[in-house]
């Protein structure tokens, strides 16, 4: 029988249920209060852990022995190492040599070295998996053959899981770059170097038993101690937990192509003309190739203005490094390393700041700095007249990205998308998308190579670049211009009635679902 | 109905915007079309109804088409299936022109600026589709150089749609035709779907010049344009510099005379540099038979597009040299042309000020025009003029700015 659906806030048919837990539908922006206190970890003892300060176990199936792992239980990891992580998927086939089953997997982002989890979950060892999914996994879940309901969460919306209780972590698998036998650890040194570890800050917190694993030992203490060794049972010392060359590239790279350069500059005399790009602003811009571009353009506009920015917020690249060396920001405020560069910076400049998702996106706390940033560029698969972006689909259905930040940088004093309008064929701007992360009222400008949309709503902005020669049209008329290059708006997908993934919100309530792909 | 086999496209992985599409035809049992497409679940319908379409225009009622679709817009697929079919039982009749443009093109206007022409091979759909965004002055759709000997049939086809479909919005639309007998049939294709000027290449006397104004000529008015299509040969040859003035001077089409010197090196036996030494000679007898001609003078093209300050250097001799604009092969040149060959606000304050002068001693009926102390020559009032004529051509100055007494301080 087909589980029940209700229909939030957004018009968007959720589920009631989520693997047997109750949820919230979406209720709005800032619509849904919660209740009650943070959850905790068990109360432990110093008599029970070595006053050498050695919690080193002989090798990593004794120490997942020992954790008291059990079926049906849950673990957590982060995704520092990307691409690179050589942790994970030795710790299921452990658990599944040691018979284990129904387990759920709830990482930060799963990536495409993690096909092999696929195996787990068709043997049984895995029931389903809660995180971003890229690849295979996205394809395996898209095409409805995991068991349990994948649930997508922003870097933040995890942290508020697991904070608010949703999600109880039993073990927790912190791979890291260094670490000291007392369980101190870091990122910004080791062979396995990924810059920091933010995205295990929850799970070291609020996790039953928390493990360690490092292929760089350091005797006590390990300097900084991104995470502290209090919170951690056991350590464990392998050959090698990460692969570098796909943790981190060597050097990022700028895009060639002409209209993402063109959508990267568009977006940047936007942030000028617009009156955001002013001394001690803010901005924040990811790695991808459009947003390196835009921040290379703006680098260059506050050269030409003498104006310095007071923080920049990474994922940190060689780019955002040479403006904190030369001096055209006081900060980065870092989420993510993605080169060398941003690894080295973080480890030798203290204005080049680890951050974790409780002081950047977490909702359920007293603030958080995402709402601080003047300028936020994000990515998107789909936008729809009504600017509500989908950034975890595509238009034919198919789970291929996770939620990261994105739905957390939402909150930014001015959210820009600079997207094209079109991919080979592809609308990108649709009268719905087809599945909602971002509501409308949180996209302020959508840039694309045939013109700039501002959201109706922000009359602000409207009013800020009235007289300019900027390429301000209204977002129809773009749809308008690509569909008759495509020949006709695109046809929908036929989707199954199942429910493959649910997409939360920030706040935990659940604002669309991911249907199965026929 | 005859048997054949044909196919037309581009297939791989790497393909963008493009399908290959192989048509057989056969004298019995009906259409099968097999498409696998990029975009299956977004247009697979759209795309199997227009090839049926297609099909039944071209006559085709029996045969096996098979599509390999990266995500081609419609008149691209139409493109390739006319090409196919072409190639698999001969020229047809009637061409599956694609839907026209919403906005029919200007006509073409002799006196505009030639900045930056922006190359685009006639057979890749991918980088027409956007070109105009990047606003270069003219855009030029390749059918020259950039085509394989193999491939100029297919191409031909596809620019004619790229010219009848796109909005090149204020880009001059220019396309680059083979030499005759070839170019013959490019202009039979192309003229009809709105291009502003055609250029010539390898052009060597004024003879090849007529021939191809006479062609257009009559192409466009069978097509009921009112407006004759310009020229711009362009000569890379030894002899073609010999004869550039007969050229520059042939016929009153003629709008640019430009230089190849990729070519004109080769012909010459010299190796081309950066600094250029072996084509100086070349490049200033097309700058001046260009102006004896009075047409403008328009240099070759800058082909790294890696060396961003190479290319400012470059601009800023060709203007030195008398030359008004240069070819680019990436959106990414075009910037440096424009702000090189644009007048310099000091330039064009300084060119203001003068034709004030001297239309204020015309008005006083005084012989000799003077700024300031300084006695000013005609010729210097004649390149101030052209100075003028450039900055309103690029809108930098309004048509009337004496009228509307603008200050000459560049405010």
């Amino acid at each position: 029988m087909a589980p029940e659906l209700i229909e939030n806030a957004a018009g968007r048919l959720v589920l009631e249920t989520i693997n047997g837990r109750e949820a919230v539908p979406y209720r709005g922006v800032g619509e849904f209060r919660p209740s009650g206190v943070k959850a905790a970890p068990p109360l432990r003892s110093c008599a029970d852990y070595p006053d050498s300060g050695d919690k080193r176990a002989p090798d990593l199936r004794e120490a997942l022995e020992r954790s008291g792992i059990k079926s049906g239980m849950t673990i957590g990891s982060h995704h520092h190492f990307r691409n690179g992580d050589l942790v994970m998927n030795q710790v299921f086939d452990i658990l599944a040599d040691r018979g284990l089953r129904d387990l759920r997997w709830f990482p930060s982002a799963s990536f495409p070295c993690h096909a092999p989890m696929i195996g787990h979950l068709e043997s049984g060892v895995i029931h389903h998996i809660e995180g971003s999914m890229n690849g295979p996994l996205g394809d395996y879940c898209s095409a409805g053959k995991m068991r349990g309901t994948a649930v997508l969460r922003s870097h933040g919306g995890r942290f508020q899981a697991i904070q608010d209780g949703e999600v109880h972590v039993d073990l927790a698998i912190i791979a890291a770059p260094t670490a000291d036998p007392f369980g101190n650890c870091n990122g910004v040194s080791g062979p396995s170097a990924c810059g920091l570890l933010g995205f295990a800050l929850a799970d070291a917190l609020y996790a039953d038993h928390v493990i360690v694993v490092t292929d760089n030992l350091v005797p006590f203490p390990c300097i900084p101690w991104q995470i502290q060794g209090n919170n951690v049972d056991q350590v464990v010392v392998l050959d090698r937990i990460g692969d570098p060359a796909k943790i981190v590239s060597g050097t990022t790279e700028l895009t060639r192509s002409p209209d993402r350069l063109l959508i990267a500059e568009q977006t940047a005399r936007f942030v000028r003309e617009a009156g955001i790009l002013r001394e001690g602003f803010s901005f924040q811009a990811g790695a991808g190739g459009t947003s390196l571009a835009f921040a290379i353009y703006l680098e260059q506009m506050m050269k030409e203005q003498g104006i310095k920015a007071r923080f920049v917020r990474g994922g940190s690249t060689k780019y955002l490094v040479r403006m904190l060396e030369e001096g055209l920001t006081d900060y980065i405020l870092d989420g993510q390393t993605f080169d060398l560069d941003g690894v080295r910076s973080m480890r030798e400049n203290p204005r080049h700041v680890n951050t974790s998702p409780f002081t950047s996106y977490n909702y359920h706390g007293k603030g958080n700095f995402a709402s601080m940033i003047d300028v936020v560029v994000l990515g998107a698969t789909e936008v729809d007249l009504d600017f509500n972006a989908n950034v975890v689909t595509h238009s034919d259905g198919r789970l291929l990205h996770g939620i990261g930040g994105w739905q957390n940088c939402l909150f930014s004093k001015c959210t820009i998308l600079p997207i094209p309008s079109v991919r080979d064929r592809i609308p990108v701007i649709l009268d719905r998308v087809t599945t909602l992360c971002g509501p409308g009222e949180l996209v302020d400008v959508i840039v694309t190579e045939r013109g700039i949309a501002i959201n109706p709503r922000r009359t602000d902005l409207l009013e800020a670049v009235r007289g300019s020669d900027l390429p301000i049209r209204p977002l129809a008329d773009i749809k308008a211009e690509v569909d008759r290059l495509c020949g006709g708006a695109p046809a929908r997908p036929d989707l199954g009635e199942e429910v493959v993934a649910a997409i939360k919100w920030v706040d935990g309530t659940v604002i669309d679902s991911v249907r199965r792909v026929k | 109905m005859t048997k054949g086999v044909g196919h037309a496209g581009q297939r791989g992985a790497e393909v963008r915007s493009d399908c290959w599409i192989s048509v057989e035809t056969a004298a019995t049992g009906g259409l099968t079309i097999e498409l696998e497409s990029r975009v299956e679940v977004l247009y697979g319908a759209s795309i199997r109804q227009q090839i049926a379409e297609g099909l039944s225009r071209l006559g085709i009622d029996h045969g096996r088409v098979t599509v390999e679709d990266k995500g081609a817009y419609p008149l691209v697929i139409l493109a390739r299936l006319e090409a196919a079919v072409q190639r698999a039982q001969g020229r047809v009749k009637t061409p599956l022109l694609s839907a026209p443009a919403e906005r029919a093109p200007d006509p073409p206007r002799r006196d505009r600026q030639r900045r930056s022409r922006l190359y685009l091979p006639g057979n890749e759909p991918k980088f027409a589709l956007n070109a105009a965004l990047h606003h270069p002055d003219g855009v030029i759709l390749d059918l020259e150089d950039s085509v394989h000997a193999g491939e100029k049939d297919a191409a031909r086809i596809l620019v004619r749609n790229l010219l009848r479909s796109l909005d090149f919005g204020a880009c001059e639309r220019m396309v680059r035709i083979n030499p005759s007998p070839a170019g013959l049939l490019d202009v039979e294709a192309v003229v009809p779907q709105g291009v502003h000027v055609l250029l010539l290449p390898k052009c060597e006397s004024a003879e090849q010049v007529r021939e191809i104004d006479a062609k257009a000529d009559l192409v466009r008015r069978e097509a009921g344009f009112e407006h004759s299509v310009l020229l711009m040969p362009i000569v890379e040859t030894a002899l073609g510099i010999e004869r550039a003035f007969e050229i520059a001077s042939s016929c009153p089409r003629v709008v640019a005379l430009t230089i190849g010197l990729e070519d004109y090196t080769a012909d010459i036996g010299a190796a081309r540099t950066l600094e250029g030494r072996e084509s100086l000679y070349a490049r200033q007898v097309v700058v001046n038979a260009a102006r004896a001609a009075g047409i403008q003078p328009i240099d070759s093209v800058f082909s790294d597009v890696g060396d961003a300050e190479g290319l400012v250097r470059s601009v800023l001799e060709a203007k030195s040299l008398g030359f008004e604009g240069k070819g680019c092969i990436h959106p990414r040149q075009i910037r440096s042309m424009h702000e090189g060959f644009s007048p310099r606000p000091d330039e064009l304050d300084r060119a203001r000020r003068i034709v004030m002068a001297f239309h204020e001693a015309e008005r006083k009926g005084l012989g000799v025009v003077s700024l300031g102390t300084k006695m000013i020559d005609p010729p210097v009032v004649k390149r101030a003029r052209r100075v003028v004529d450039l900055a309103i051509l690029d809108g930098s100055l309004s048509p009337h700015w004496m009228e509307s007494g603008e200050a000459a301080d560049g405010s």
